[in-house]
């Protein structure tokens, strides 16, 4: 009994800074899905359930190493380029005779060396983050042309394809590897020291900076945990269709940034949860299932989709306003 | 002072309740027509939000406003200002991308068929300009003035609506001297042509030298409203702290020991020159000066903040490599800003982890925080420095001034610092908050700590230093001990 109650309080532990924004951007999540179980009961099938779950895993992935260059009150636009160029790397890796598990890891040190890049101009060249983070943007998708010809890579390898195919107890592993990323970065912002640092930055650079803190560090840090979930989440998605397209994640970043802010981050900084991303995450992934579900025109889909995120966020916005 | 027969503007029994705190209770003010009234209290005595009820910002909870003799019940700002109330903020509200007039006329433009008269703007202008003896061109973009300029366009503004009563909210706090006799100028005028004006102030001196009467505020109430022929600096500040304040300053010698901090020949790129000092272990040791000085950026330069260009920086006689604040950290320094809002708190977390902010590797197992440890280091420090703030987790925006100060103060004190650097550390907060931190500073020297202070308040210096340093223009003009320094010795080297 009482063993049950300390995890329940770790577990709390956990999803602590749960604020808020967090608990109207529940409710907003809550809703949708009630309203849609009674328009389409389909929706509640554990089938539809789990690959809505394995279809936004991928952008609550990104989101989650997005939030954190957010909560540094910056922006990166460059995860859609780096999610395809982890992919197209590992691709061609394993193409060209490297074993699955090393290409893998050549595919996400190829995330973390993206973001060291963005880091590096914020931190070292004082470019806007926008700004950085747009070129590069474009250097990392050219480098997927020049070295893919432009032609997609398939035939990888059955190993490769488990990580977005693959089922363990009934669930795709993607969903336990959101779980698992959801937690890391639980843990990483609200029990470590580094996580506290970075909230504290994320609120005022220079007293952090004045309180002895190397914040040029903890930027470059942000940066490439942002590249790395990117990179992550491309190698899911290539997995999962079995090929590698040096287009993919074009306009990915949308997603994942969308997430964040629905999840009630705020763009300037200092402010977010772990627990919003992922439902901000999910909002987006349930909605898109319903506009399947419903028989949506796809040509409207987007511009739902576009509405849907400006509805959300204005409702936090009002909310915040009278508070 | 002529005085007519009913107030400009009587308050009675005001109260207001903010969840929590009850900041006015029963409060009853009349304000007569051509008379400066000062009010003063500490921070969170009430002043702010009883100026606020009379401006139209908040809106009271009971009591009544008569202006006249009538009741009015004031609905917003702009009712305020057309009932000839104006107030003006400490942090001034002038655009400065505009010109004075348009400033002056910004929301009530002068309109000829739908355009604005540009022309009779600042004919206009120009004539308020006069009356508040300000000799600009009122086509002067309002950037480019002085922050007394901009108080003065600001004043300009509250008689274009022709106010009969206006509040200023610590005008002085950034002028000179000199531009505070211009402003009080102004106010002698105005207050011979009838205008009542409330003076919100810390300074006892400004206060006597304006005031006719002085009210005093405390715990979200009227104290006592006297004439200030009446009144004596003594009993204003006992009446304001509720208890007699005979010695402001609590200085108790501690035993001096050994260097603790040695600064050689420190320079900065086409500033600082060739800045030498000392502090000993158990000494405070403080830096006088006029504001630009070079003060604050000498401490800037030994903590890592800004860069240096040459000098050398000895911790305990051994040289340290500081370029970094993370060096100066691990060199056992702490440093106190002077912009507490800017660079010494994040406003938006909490108390308790802004005051662990510098400490986290001593409540870590590694990587990882342990947040009872951190929970006990942050209550020891509110404790010990009473911090006043109903929990841990209250974000540090919402305290006041002093208790922020405090809070920052407690950051740098659960590192233990070997030396703890304070720059201007009680400047705009109230006479209790600043007697505790004098008191704790005592407390930290009888510990063997050593204190640099920066002070533009002479009678801090004064009353704190064990030794004084004097910078004038970048460079140290000159070393005293306590025994032989005065206001005019440290004046006379400040300023040539």
């Amino acid at each position: 009994m009482s063993e049950n109650i300390k995890t329940n309080r770790k577990a709390l532990n956990v999803l602590r800074g749960a604020n808020a924004s967090t608990v109207t951007i529940f409710i907003i999540f809550v809703l949708l899905c009630v309203i849609l179980s009674i328009a389409q009961p389909a929706f509640l099938e554990p089938n539809n359930l789990l690959s809505t779950a394995r279809a936004f895993s991928a952008y609550a992935i990104a989101g989650l190493g997005v939030s954190m260059v957010i909560m540094t009150g910056g922006i990166d636009i460059s995860v859609g380029a780096i999610y395809g160029l982890a992919a197209t790397i590992a691709a061609l890796s394993i193409k060209g005779g490297v074993p699955t598990e090393p290409a893998l890891l050549l595919g996400i040190l190829t995330g973390i060396c993206c973001g060291l890049f963005n880091g590096s101009l914020v931190v070292f060249c004082k470019l806007p983050p926008m700004i950085a983070t747009l070129g590069s943007q474009q250097i990392f998708r050219g480098i997927c042309y020049i070295t893919t010809r432009g032609y997609p890579i398939s035939g990888l390898g059955e190993k490769f394809l488990w990580l977005g195919q693959g089922y363990f107890l009934g669930a795709p592993i993607a969903i336990y590897a959101m779980a698992i990323i959801v937690v890391l970065f639980a843990v990483f912002r609200n029990q470590t020291v580094t996580g506290r640092r970075i909230f504290a930055m994320g609120g005022n650079a220079e007293a952090t900076r004045i309180s002895g803190i190397n914040i040029k560090r903890l930027y470059l840090l942000c940066y490439m945990l942002s590249g790395v979930t990117a990179a992550f989440a491309g190698i899911m998605n290539a997995s999962k269709l079995g090929v590698s397209q040096p287009t993919a994640g074009n306009g990915f970043e949308m997603d994942a940034i969308a997430s964040v802010v629905i999840g009630g981050s705020s763009l300037s900084g200092g402010e977010g949860t772990v627990v919003g991303t992922i439902i901000g995450a999910a909002i987006i992934g349930v909605l898109r299932n319903a506009l399947v579900l419903l028989k949506v025109d796809s040509y409207f889909q987007t511009l739902i989709i576009g509405s849907v995120i400006i509805v959300a966020v204005s409702i936090d916005q009002l909310r915040k306003s009278r508070a | 002072m002529a005085q007519s027969q009913t107030p400009l503007l009587e308050m009675r029994g005001i109260t207001k309740q903010f969840p929590g705190v009850l900041a006015l209770s029963d409060v009853s003010l009349s304000v007569w027509p051509g008379e400066v009234l000062a009010l003063v209290g500490e921070n969170g005595a009430g002043k702010s939000t009883l100026m606020k009820i009379l401006s139209g910002v908040y809106k009271k909870d009971a009591g009544e406003i008569l202006l006249d003799g009538s009741p009015v019940d004031i609905t917003g700002p702009l009712h305020a200002r057309q009932l000839g109330i104006s107030i003006i903020y400490q942090e001034l509200n002038v655009l400065n991308n505009m010109n004075i007039a348009e400033n002056i006329f910004m929301g009530r433009e002068k309109k000829k068929n739908g355009f604005v008269d540009k022309k009779l703007q600042h004919d206009e202008a120009r004539a308020l300009l006069d009356r508040v003896g300000l000799s600009v061109d009122t086509h002067t973009r309002t950037g480019r003035l002085s922050t007394a300029q901009k108080q003065m366009v600001e004043v300009a503004k509250a008689l274009s609506t022709n106010a009969r009563m206006i509040i200023m909210d610590e005008p002085t706090s950034s002028l000179t001297e000199k531009e505070t006799e211009t402003l009080f100028g102004i106010i002698r005028k105005l207050r011979a042509d009838g205008v009542a004006i409330v003076f919100i102030s810390h300074r006892m001196n400004e206060i006597f030298e304006i005031a006719d009467r002085i009210a005093v505020m405390r715990d979200g109430q009227m104290i006592q409203a006297i004439s200030a022929d009446d009144a004596t600096e003594q009993s204003v500040i006992a009446a304001m702290v509720g208890r007699d304040v005979r010695n402001l300053f609590v200085k108790e010698t501690a035993p001096i020991g050994d260097v603790a901090l040695e600064v050689r020949g420190l320079s900065t790129k086409g500033f600082l020159k060739d800045i030498s000092f000392h502090v000993r272990s158990g000494e405070i040791v403080g830096f006088a000066g006029l504001v630009g000085a070079g003060r604050s950026e000498v401490m800037r330069a030994v903590f890592g903040i800004d860069p240096r260009e040459s000098g050398e920086i000895l911790v305990r006689g051994k040289p340290v490599d500081i370029h970094t604040t993370v060096d100066a950290l691990r060199a056992g320094l702490g440093f106190v800003p002077e912009d507490r809002k800017e660079q010494g708190l994040i406003l938006k977390m909490s108390v308790r982890h802004n005051a662990t902010i510098a400490a986290l590797p001593s409540v870590a197992n590694g990587w990882f925080l342990d947040k009872k440890r951190e929970r006990d280091l942050a209550g020891r420090y509110i404790d010990k420095l009473r911090v006043k703030t109903p929990s841990q987790e209250q974000r540090v925006l919402n305290l006041s001034g002093g208790n922020q100060q405090k809070v920052v103060i407690a950051k740098w004190m659960a590192i233990n610092p070997s030396v703890l650097i304070l720059d201007e550390p009680t400047r705009g907060i109230d006479v209790g908050a600043k007697k505790e931190i004098h008191l704790l500073m005592s407390e930290l020297v009888a510990q063997g700590v050593a204190i640099i202070m920066i002070s533009s308040e002479l009678p801090e210096i004064l009353g704190m230093s064990d030794r004084i340093y004097v910078m004038h223009d970048g460079r140290i003009k000159g070393e005293m001990p306590r025994g032989e320094a005065t206001q005019e010795a440290i004046m006379r080297m400040a300023i040539s």
